[in-house]
């Protein structure tokens, strides 16, 4: 359902203007009536549950078990691993969010002060693999020539919660500033929109009651305080549409 | 080597909400309008239809509709001794880009400001002395009143379709709507809008606290609406992808449904997206502006020779376009001369989120980002200052504008980040939560202001603007009394745990707290304290007019955008009725 050429027109301006080499038709000029026509919408990117874009195998064991630490299964629902929180990850760093493609990237990149906020010089893509490295160093040299996902649950929970107090110890890696990164990839990957490969079978959802993408709830005005009891939908309908459509 | 392209009476910069509504009314009066805007055309059906408009990753954390940093930010340091470094990613606020500029993302909050704020200074001393006057302060009068703007405000209202209840009708207060605002000709085009679940119970609390609350005045509709232009807005759904959103329903006041499809029917009107005007062109003498110069995606460098040049950017790039066209003198905060980028200001935020025992159903998904409850006893100069020993105030709120769970999962305090407990919390509290916030006055500083950076520039090589500012005392006190406001309603609504939501530390351009950034290009009676005259005409080159927060000498516990629409209105209505008969200086300088 991917538009026209020119339905994703916005995504190539913004990069246009840094690259400069674009050819002039990017530029419009608008007169006379609206310049769209119907479906020209574009969507977000229907991802294959499949396979790994940007991830090695090991890299990918290593998210998905740390996912599930941060988000484990238990009687509430899924954990970050079923979840689909690796998938989500592994897109989004094979995308415009792993590259920084979005924001403002040029040096220097001094060290600034907390209230002046990012400056890190490398996008998330590049700190992912560096770190995950680093991680997979530690647990091989230290840790008796293991895999972040093959120590226990509890070895698991001890180095993430030192990597989240900055005393993980592991060599040539900044530790909490990843753990920041990768806590909130996690759980940007079990909240969003199932469509970005993560939050399968609306699982974050599930867990607080977000009914998604409805886009009309006037109906519960009349009933203030009262339970909603719709099923969640994304963008894409649920899964139940489409396996009944198979 | 730039090209030049045939001469047009008037060239807008920035096609959003003031540039939309200049290019009608004078495409309207017969003039050739030309709107240059940066980002690219957007518009309803083909950009945030309903099937794409509910993602919160893409929209509210990614921040697709907002202008890339990639393509221009600002630097920031909080004060002249440090070092500013750039905005890389947006957080503290989040400017807009392409047509409709934040006027496509933005909540719909639509204020009338209090008579206070345009003479704050002269009122402040009145009532309570110089002496009250905060250290520094950079405080001075608007040079224009509420009673000359009030029938500007009503027109943008009834431009947008506001749901209202009105306060003061000629001077007459009003059961259930606002004791404390200016008089008002007339009421709100349209009803309040209905409220969910957290405002209802918060509208109970403050009655019971003493407190006079009334409803939000909403750009989101309560019912259907046609406004002038002819153009129509639908019943708000709500549907809880407001702020950071386009509307999919047309049922936002925007650029996009309110003026648009009439002007872009003008067929003395031409829009030109994605160039970025660099320059406004100025002859030898300074004096007057022949136009403006921009680049277009490919590089290609334009001039648009125009006789009119009106600045209807974003607050910050305003500012900037002034810098690096040399109109006016740049603000020294050394020496306290000059005027272009003084007078920044932000505004203060903070509040209490409760925790509410037993079986609730808050629902926060079903939501408007402009329903709600608001209190105004706290703001400006609506109660005696003598004891709280500050300037200015807050408005206090309960305005629940959504509940996607990616940004909004409140956990109480001392709750872990993750793991079993943090997912048992989050699932516990998520229907069981609701906020009261405030949004707070800021006064000018000497300290804070908006100049050219040394270092950092943006892809086309020119100087990105270098923000300075960070919040002093006065604010600071000013929090303290509006939060500990909230706590108390949030406790009267019956919350058993409370969050204390203040930032206390230095002004930090990390997380969210507001797009109401002003300052900078003000308005006043003084060319040597102000950039432009009340009729917002620039001082120093009489043939540009500015648009815009920019204009605002302070910032109020308010949001902007009432005042910037009733400004635009202001404005135009003195080109074509005054400027245009006679083209020169409306106010001798």
């Amino acid at each position: 359902m991917r538009g026209r050429s020119t339905s994703r027109r916005h995504l190539l301006a913004a990069t246009a203007l840094v690259a400069c080499s674009l050819p002039a038709a990017q530029a419009r000029t608008i007169r006379g009536a609206l310049p769209w026509s119907a479906g020209e919408a574009y969507p977000p990117p229907r991802l294959s549950a499949a396979g790994w874009l940007f991830f090695t195998e090991a890299e990918a064991a290593a998210v998905t078990a740390m996912a599930n630490r941060l988000i484990p299964p238990d009687e509430l629902g899924a954990g970050g691993a079923e979840a689909g929180c690796a998938t989500f990850i592994d897109r989004q760093l094979a995308g415009s969010f792993g590259t920084s493609d979005w924001l403002y990237m040029q040096g220097p990149f001094p060290a600034g002060t907390p209230q002046q906020g990012l400056q890190e010089e490398h996008p998330p893509n590049r700190r992912y693999r560096e770190a995950l490295a680093a991680i997979a160093a530690h647990c091989r040299e230290k840790m008796g020539g293991r895999l972040f996902h093959t120590l226990s649950s509890q070895e698991q929970d001890a180095l993430l919660t030192a990597m989240e107090a900055g005393t993980s110890g592991i060599a040539g890696l900044r530790d909490k500033s990843f753990f920041e990164l990768l806590l909130q990839n996690v759980m940007e990957g079990y909240f969003a929109d199932p469509a970005y490969g993560g939050n399968r079978e609306m699982v974050g959802w599930k867990l607080v009651g977000f009914p998604g993408a409805r886009y009309d709830f006037r109906e519960m005005l009349d009933r203030l305080d009262q339970p909603y009891t719709d099923p969640p939908v994304g963008l894409f309908g649920r899964p139940a549409w489409t396996r009944a459509a198979q | 080597m730039t090209r030049r392209l045939p001469s047009t009476d008037v060239v807008v910069v920035g096609l959003g909400w003031t540039g939309s509504i200049m290019s009608l009314e004078l495409a309207r009066a017969g003039l050739n309008v030309v709107a240059i805007e940066r980002g690219p055309w957007r518009d309803t059906a083909a950009d945030f239809p309903p099937a794409t408009s509910a993602d919160e990753l893409r929209y509210a954390v990614r921040q697709d509709l907002f202008l890339r940093p990639a393509q221009e930010t600002l630097t920031f340091r909080n004060n002249i001794s440090q070092n500013a470094l750039p905005i890389r990613r947006w957080g503290s606020f989040l400017p807009g880009n392409g047509v409709g500029g934040a006027g496509v993302h933005w909540n719909g909050h639509t204020w009338r400001w209090h008579p206070w704020d345009f003479t704050h200074r002269s009122s402040t001393i009145e009532r309570y002395g110089a002496d009250f006057l905060p250290p520094d302060n950079m405080m001075q009068d608007w040079g224009i009143t509420y009673d000359e703007l009030e029938p500007f405000y009503d027109r943008f209202e009834y431009l947008c379709g506001i749901a209202g209840k009105a306060g003061n009708l000629r001077g007459v207060i009003q059961e259930g709507g606002n004791p404390f605002e200016g008089p008002r000709q007339r009421e709100y085009p349209t009803p309040p809008m209905r409220l969910t679940q957290a405002p209802t119970m918060f509208e109970k609390a403050a009655r019971e606290l003493g407190w006079h609350p009334f409803p939000n005045p909403s750009a989101n509709m309560s019912q259907a609406y046609t406004n002038s232009y002819g153009c129509r807005l639908a019943p708000c759904t709500y549907c809880g992808f407001c702020e950071r959103f386009g509307c999919g329903n047309y049922s936002k006041a925007s650029p996009q449904t309110c003026v648009l499809p009439a002007l872009v029917r003008q067929s003395n009107f031409e829009a030109r997206t994605e160039c970025q005007v660099t320059k406004v062109n100025l002859s030898a003498d300074g004096k007057r502006a022949t136009g403006v110069t921009y680049r277009d995606t490919s590089g290609r460098e334009w001039e648009q020779p125009a006789e009119m040049v009106l600045l209807c950017a974003y607050q910050l790039f305003n500012v900037r376009l002034l810098l690096l066209s040399g109109i006016g003198t740049p603000y020294d905060p050394r020496t306290g001369e000059g005027t272009v980028g003084r007078n920044y200001a932000y505004q203060i935020t903070g509040g209490a989120t409760g925790f509410f025992p037993g079986e609730r159903h808050f629902n926060p998904f079903v939501a408007s980002g402009s329903e709600g409850i608001v209190v105004d006893d706290f703001n400006d100069d609506n109660f005696d200052h003598t004891q709280v020993g500050f300037v200015g105030g807050s408005s206090v709120a309960c305005i629940p504008t959504n509940g996607r769970p990616i940004l909004n999962r409140p956990v109480p305090e001392g709750t872990l980040r993750w793991g079993s407990a943090w997912k048992r919390a989050t699932h516990e509290n998520y229907n069981r939560t609701a906020s009261v916030g405030i949004q707070g006055s800021v006064m000018p500083y000497r300290g804070a202001y908006l100049d050219l950076d040394p270092t950092y520039k943006d892809p086309l090589g020119l100087p990105l603007l270098r923000l300075t500012f960070d919040f002093q005392e006065n604010e600071r006190k000013l929090r303290r009394f509006g939060v500990d406001r909230c706590i108390e309603a949030v406790r009267a609504m019956g919350a058993d745990r409370v969050i204390r939501n203040e930032i206390t530390g230095p002004y930090d351009i990390v997380p969210y707290q507001s797009t109401h950034t002003t300052g900078g290009a003000i308005m006043g009676a003084d060319p040597k304290t102000s950039v432009v005259n009340k009729y917002c005409q620039s001082w120093d080159v009489p043939n540009v007019f500015m648009a815009g927060a920019s204009l605002f000498p302070m910032n109020a516990g308010f949001n902007p955008t009432g005042t910037v629409g009733a400004l635009a209105y202001w404005a135009v209505d003195a080109i074509r009725e005054r400027y245009l008969k006679a083209p020169g200086p409306l106010v001798p300088a």
